[in-house]
């Protein structure tokens, strides 16, 4: 491919393939996200494209502008993560719009034969609840409640093309702040937009931008954090695989805007796609002279080189972060200074994570004005929300700021799976809290989720029902993060390990009195002494599951029960005996004796014996025993 | 310096990354990628390419969880144990494959270097909850007689 070398270079590019795009009337897009892929999805891919030369249909697998036999082809194209990962298999069918789901391989046949060849909607791969088809997919209410800005071509374009990115518009926003914006120009619109970190913490990327901007400095870095570590987060991942480009865009325009010249992506190594699809989209910029030296004839130069992480939670951490990429041990350090003073190799650094630079292109090209204009004016835009659980729509959604937890929950999730009661969702990961019912209508938004203690963090929403203990919860939690602590301050490395024990005992049901309100002062002294945002927060988890759930606390320490039974070590097991026969078989097979009684009368289990192993309860040939 | 070992393997690593400080991290999951694990025979050598000590090497590969300094099995599976796997009851599933490994919280690879079975924080596949993965493969909605399945597919297999 030729090398841009011009402004006009890049128009003419822009025009050839969009017109190559329109020309593709008939679309096929196998989603080739990490959910869909591990369901199956690649080999669907390609038993399309055997059957469709099979069947003499021309399909063009990358857009190709110079080739004029588009007009009659079917694109077949591996998309980014469609988000409905639920429902995966999934196969979009343009230009009707509409979306199989499960799809498997022995349904290609009829998918070519029916609706490729003959345009005909096959209705039971279509989406199907309460009776209802619903054959397009903005029509599905999981669809239909989502604003979708920063994931709007994931799922809508071939991931691995560059040039299907510039045809639907992909790096004009580059082009813009390149050639019609100065620097000051970029960073003000970007500042006035009050577009906020969607990391975890919300700081304004303008203030970010701006502070870079005005130091002197030799080298200025962009530093992209894409460490998604908070267990169940997933946009960043999906970003990276469905929209690469965008990203990069995003990064190139901060570049640009501060008069940096290297870019780093800090990707976790549990995303492996992820960093397949970006070294490729690297490659494809620098090929077509859109990354590397002199940019467009512009005589702007930037690079982005690609870290993989290696497992370390705490990387997520700016100054952690930074230190990783230099080859050392991913500890934080002692702030001020601040990363846009000192952070990656010392020099001036913007460190963003993935969904705030994906969302620069956009402002940068409709201006902030319009940006305010979606979700409220103090932290607006649009977030992405990775929402699992126990709930039954599982996947990738994006909504604007403000929206409530319950349209959330209901409207996009289809309520919780199973028919079964909400208990929480916990928002924010291991940093961040639970809510429950009386949060339903409180408006997720960085100011309002602060007031009441939670973060949205990086976007991770896990839903749980009434079978979820929220001891356990916080115990897990707790474990995530001594886990991860990196050991080097104290409140964090010991006191954490302290709060866990705690928790390992109450769910033991060996919880004492003064317990709560021992966890409640280690969660306080951790907070306020801890050196990094991973310590500080740590115990937020515990203290809002106390907050809300004290009761759950109390029946764990002093009834030594768990309401939601779901605490093994605390399980009562008893002999019903309208049904027991007195057959004594279970106290014959029971390891510790527990069990006694007199023959043809109901047997009785001793609970201060008895350790739980469920060997009388899988036994008894009257289904007498039950677990409570 | 280790007369025996052959740092071939390693001299190529080094050479992609480049020998700076900066590519510690990217050289130690090179040679990982290699030998599955990293031998000890490498953290004198990598150090003096990179002009540090062999306690800085050794103290960035011990940091980090995905090094190891034992040899791991053929078959590395993980099982996330991620929030939304977890409410989605994982546990069950990785006691029946360490059981049926003969593995334990502190054993994780199996004497004949066949298996190794280790937990992760999140795969980020939370809609496709529980999940595990067989070297980097992504195995949705698992329950314990998937696992069960899945691993005996790989005995035979292996």
């Amino acid at each position: 491919m030729l090398k841009l070398t011009n402004r006009e270079a890049l128009s003419k590019l822009r025009e050839a393939s969009g017109a190559a795009l329109k020309a593709e009337s008939k679309k096929v897009l196998v989603c080739g996200g990490t959910g869909c892929v591990s369901g199956g999805s690649l080999e669907i891919y390609d038993k399309l494209k055997e059957l469709m030369e099979a069947n003499n249909i021309p399909c063009s697998v990358e857009l190709d502008c110079e080739s004029a036999t588009h007009a009659d082809s079917v694109g077949l194209k591996k998309s980014g993560c469609h988000g409905f990962c639920e429902m995966g298999p999934l196969v979009r069918i343009e230009p009707q719009g509409w979306l199989y789901t499960k799809v498997k391989l022995a349904d290609c046949e009829e998918i070519v034969e029916k609706t490729i060849k003959n345009g005909e909607h096959i209705e039971r791969l279509a989406y199907q609840k309460g009776g209802i088809v619903r054959p397009k997919q903005e029509e599905i209410p999981f669809y239909e409640k989502q604003t979708r800005i920063v994931l709007e071509h994931c799922g809508h374009i071939d991931a691995d093309s560059i040039i299907e990115y510039i045809a639907i518009g992909g790096y004009s926003a580059l082009e813009k702040a390149l050639f019609d914006m100065s620097g000051d120009e970029i960073v003000n619109e970007i500042a006035n937009s009050n577009l906020r970190g969607r990391g975890g913490g919300g700081f304004a990327a303008g203030t970010k931008w701006s502070q870079v901007r005005r130091q002197k400095a030799e080298h200025k870095y962009i530093v992209c954090n894409g460490d998604e570590g908070d267990p169940g987060a997933f946009m960043d991942r999906s970003i990276m695989e469905g929209d690469p480009h965008r990203m990069l865009e995003g990064m190139m325009i901060a570049g640009v805007a501060c008069g940096a010249e290297d870019g780093y992506i800090y990707v976790r190594a549990e995303y492996p796609m992820a960093i397949k699809r970006l070294k490729n989209a690297i490659a494809q910029a620098e090929e077509l002279g859109i990354l590397g030296d002199n940019i467009l004839g512009t005589g702007f130069n930037f690079r982005i080189h690609i870290n993989r992480g290696a497992g370390a939670f705490v990387c997520g951490e700016g100054s952690a972060l930074t230190a990783s990429i230099e080859g050392k041990r991913g500890m934080p350090r002692v702030k001020p200074p601040r990363t846009v003073e000192h952070g990656l190799f010392y020099s001036p650094t913007v460190l963003n994570n993935v969904e705030t630079f994906a969302n620069v292109p956009h402002i940068i090209l409709n201006g902030s004005e319009w940006y305010k204009s979606i979700g409220p004016e103090k932290s607006p835009g649009t977030k992405a929300f990775a929402l699992t659980g126990n709930i039954e729509n599982t996947g990738l959604i994006e909504v604007p700021m403000g929206t409530t937890l319950r349209e959330v929950i209901y409207e996009i999730g289809g309520g919780v799976r199973g028919g079964k009661e909400f208990k929480a969702v916990q928002i924010g990961g291991p940093s961040g809290a639970c809510l429950t019912k009386e949060h339903f209508d409180m408006p997720l938004d960085f100011d309002s989720l602060k007031k009441v203690g939670a973060i949205i963090g990086s976007g991770g929403l896990v839903v749980m029902d009434e079978d979820t203990c929220m001891v356990e919860v916080a115990r897990f939690f707790m474990n995530f993060t001594q886990n991860e602590s990196c050991g080097k301050c104290v409140p964090c490395r010991e006191g954490t390990k302290r709060m866990l024990e705690i928790l390992e005992r109450i769910v033991a049901g060996q919880g004492r009195d003064g317990d709560i309100e021992l966890l409640e002062d280690l969660a306080d002294t951790i907070s306020s002494t801890a050196l990094c945002g991973l310590g500080k927060t740590a115990p937020n988890p515990v203290k809002s599951t106390i907050k809300y759930f004290r009761d759950e606390y109390e029946a764990h320490i002093y009834e030594k029960r768990c309401p939601a039974g779901a605490c093994q070590k605390l399980k009562k097991i008893y002999i019903d005996p309208e049904l027991c026969k007195g057959c004594s078989k279970c106290a014959r097979n029971c390891p510790v004796d527990a069990i006694s009684g007199e023959l043809k009368k109901p047997f009785k289990i001793d609970q201060d014996k008895c350790i739980k192993c469920g060997t009388c309860v899988a036994g008894c040939p009257f289904k007498a025993i039950k677990e409570a | 310096m280790n007369e025996k070992f052959d740092y071939t393997v390693t001299d190529k690593v080094i050479e992609q990354y480049g020998a700076k400080p900066s590519s510690t991290i990217a050289i130690l999951q090179g040679i990982q990628e290699e030998y599955r694990y990293l031998p000890k025979e490498i953290f004198p050598y990598v150090a003096k390419k990179l002009g540090l000590s062999a306690a800085n090497i050794y103290s960035v590969a011990t940091f980090y969880e995905n090094f190891s300094l034992e040899p791991k099995g053929k078959y590395v599976i993980k099982c996330c144990d991620g929030t939304a796997c977890h409410v989605r009851k994982s546990t069950p599933i990785l006691a029946k494959i360490r059981e049926m490994l003969g593995l334990s919280e502190t054993k994780h690879t199996t004497d004949d270097l066949l298996f190794t079975v280790e937990t992760v924080s999140c795969l980020g596949a939370c809609g496709l909850a529980p999940v595990l993965t067989v070297n980097d493969v992504v195995h949705p909605t698992m329950t314990p007689e998937k696992a069960e399945a899945l691993v005996n597919e790989l005995k035979e297999e292996a």
